[in-house]
């Protein structure tokens, strides 16, 4: 559905330093399928997720790669094009915090039909209407909030709305980044079950699914990527992510998982020491050496390629998959 | 168990009520509470159930309407404002948002010799102070050499949670409130700030209270752990007991609603 070839981009600040926030990125989502998107925060996850759409403005740049979506490659495309016929038919996005972005002094209805003409100015007032009716009752939402304001919404039903609104145009590839987390449980719940509905009926034919809360990833995704330094490092189904992960930073993240459930509190919980490092001059080497325990000497000075171990399998580290296993049964 | 403990905190009937009128919103509605000297609790809720404006009334932020606070079985006085510097050298808080938490016009130095001067410390030789607000910011991994001459929006925002906990190291109270310290960063830090805050309650042997809709960080840290909604109690008991075995329906759907990584997470009851 989605099939993106070592995809850089790179912010570039002020003074004219390059900041590679996404580098040499490749992945490939099926239909049907939800690829996940974890990492701590600065990692580039956002950035991914914008580069993904290959819509740029600046400071945000395109440096090289691929981006294929159903057959189609936008590579290279204007902006401008991109904007009126790939965002919101082909690929949607929904940024973070973005019920926060609705106008407050616009009815929902007024909102959907500037997102509608902005893509096609010969709909009709009365067709936006019906359109915006038939697949606001499709996904379970009452018709009337059409004539409310934001301010007449909860935060969960604002957030569902601003969902409905971004796939109205029946995109085929969704990246939904942070979708429910400014939101208490049960709103998250009625979101996560909202954006599965669209994936079972089909309206949505691919999701990418970006946030930092493990539980929940593991809960929505088939297959994580684990995000570090605007890199890949590693690639696996979500069962294999959480509870078989290879790379070191991977494994430290996933000790960081809190959840309610018995055997937790005898678990004991792993902080990774230090911050990851400044992309303006990243390390030669492997981005996590600073901060991994199992780092070895020539690990600041190797770079590391996404070794491939077996289907839907990956992993960036100079250790063998058995050194690493060896390693953390030794260290726990 | 921590009820032969010494009593550190109590109330009894504590009720906040905001505006009145058809305005009229009970916030806190006669809660009890015993919080025992070195236990770790949990005030666990949704927004708008309260736990904030219960903190603040621990904290002597705000009065109560009614009912009373009791430190250490004494009822607490805080009318005055010399007695409620008094009241805080035994009571501080971190909160969520560490940019919001330091006053913008005072740099780092001036932060930490507040907390000195705080704890009686205003006449020590200028060394040992700087030595103490070197020891603190080395057992949060901050140096402070860096740090003397900057001011707090010059500091990434995990910096500045640590210099928070840096500013408790320095103050030693009895107890701590925690308000969210965790809810604004992502997992790995949470396990970051949780490893120093109870290195820091190991050192100064304090309470700690965390206010959270976190059931999980709730039932990792916790000893206690009480439910909140709309403003009163619906469920306490040690953190074994309330989570895993919960009575109240309300609990029940609380905890059902968090992403679980074992049991399946029934997206059918929404």
């Amino acid at each position: 559905m989605l099939e993106v070839r070592d995809l850089t981009t790179k912010y570039v600040t002020r003074y004219k330093e390059d900041v590679y926030a996404v580098d040499h990125v490749s992945l490939k989502i099926e239909e049907g399928k939800t690829l996940g998107i974890a990492g701590e925060s600065g990692c580039g996850k956002s950035t991914l997720a914008l580069s993904l759409m290959g819509y740029y403005f600046p400071p945000l740049h395109y440096t090289s790669g691929e981006i294929i979506i159903d057959g189609q490659n936008i590579t290279g495309m204007k902006a401008d094009d991109v904007r009126k016929s790939i965002l919101g038919r082909e690929i949607a996005y929904i940024p973070q915090a973005a019920m926060n972005a609705l106008n407050p002094t616009r009815k929902i209805i007024d909102f959907i039909g500037d997102v509608v003409r902005a893509h096609d100015p010969s709909w009709t007032k009365q067709m936006i209407n019906d359109h915006a009716r038939a697949s606001f009752e499709r996904l379970g939402l009452p018709a009337e909030v059409l004539q409310k304001y934001p301010v007449e919404l909860s935060g969960g039903m604002k957030q569902r709305t601003v969902i409905a609104v971004s796939v109205i145009l029946s995109p085929k590839v969704l990246i939904a980044d942070e979708p429910s987390s400014a939101l208490d449980v049960t709103s998250q719940k009625m979101v996560i079950k909202m954006l599965r509905d669209l994936m079972d009926t089909g309206f949505i034919k691919a999701m990418i699914f970006i946030t930092h809360e493990l539980p929940l990833l593991y809960n929505v995704a088939d297959e994580i990527m684990v995000m570090y330094a605007g890199q890949i490092v590693e690639h696996a189904t979500a069962k294999q992510a959480v509870f078989d992960p290879l790379h070191p930073y991977a494994k430290g993240l996933m000790g960081s998982i809190i959840v309610p459930e018995s055997g937790l509190r005898s678990a004991k919980l792993t902080a990774i020491p230090g911050s990851p490092p400044n992309l303006k001059n990243p390390p030669a080497g492997c981005r996590f050496a600073e901060r991994c325990k199992y780092a070895r000497a020539d690990c600041k000075v190797m770079s590391v390629p996404l070794y491939d171990v077996a289907y839907k399998r990956a992993y960036r580290c100079v250790l063998t998959e058995l050194e690493l296993r060896r390693a953390y049964e030794h260290g726990e | 168990m921590a009820s032969n403990r010494n009593l550190c905190l109590s109330g009894k009937g504590v009720t906040k009520v905001f505006g009145f009128g058809r305005q009229r919103t009970v916030a806190v509605d006669h809660v009890d509470f015993d919080f025992h000297e070195g236990e770790i609790i949990s005030l666990v809720g949704e927004s708008g159930s309260g736990k904030t404006t219960l903190a603040k009334m621990l904290l002597g932020l705000i009065n109560t309407s009614e009912g009373e606070i009791f430190f250490q079985g004494q009822k607490r006085d805080i009318s005055s404002g010399a007695k409620k510097r008094e009241y805080w050298k035994n009571i501080q808080a971190i909160f969520q948002d560490p940019y919001s938490a330091f006053n913008t016009f005072h740099k780092i130095d001036e932060v930490l010799l507040d907390c000195i001067k705080l704890r009686g410390g205003g006449k020590l030789p200028k060394e040992e102070k700087v030595k103490l607000m070197t020891d603190a910011c080395n057992f949060v991994n901050l140096k402070f050499a860096e740090l003397t001459n900057k001011y707090p929006f010059e500091l990434s925002g995990g910096q500045m949670q640590r210099l928070m906990i840096a500013r408790i190291f320095l103050l030693k109270p009895r107890i701590l409130v925690a308000d969210e310290p965790t809810s604004m960063v992502d997992a790995c830090s949470r396990a970051t700030i949780l490893d120093y805050l109870m290195k820091l309650r190991e050192e100064i042997g304090m309470t700690l209270i965390f206010i959270t809709h976190d059931i999980g960080l709730a039932y990792y840290v916790s000893d206690t752990v009480y439910i909140m909604e709309h403003g009163r109690f619906v469920e306490s008991g040690t953190a074994d007991a309330v989570i895993l075995r919960p009575k109240e329906p309300y609990t029940r759907r609380l905890i059902n609603d968090v992403p679980k990584i074992y049991e399946e997470w029934d997206l059918s009851t929404v």
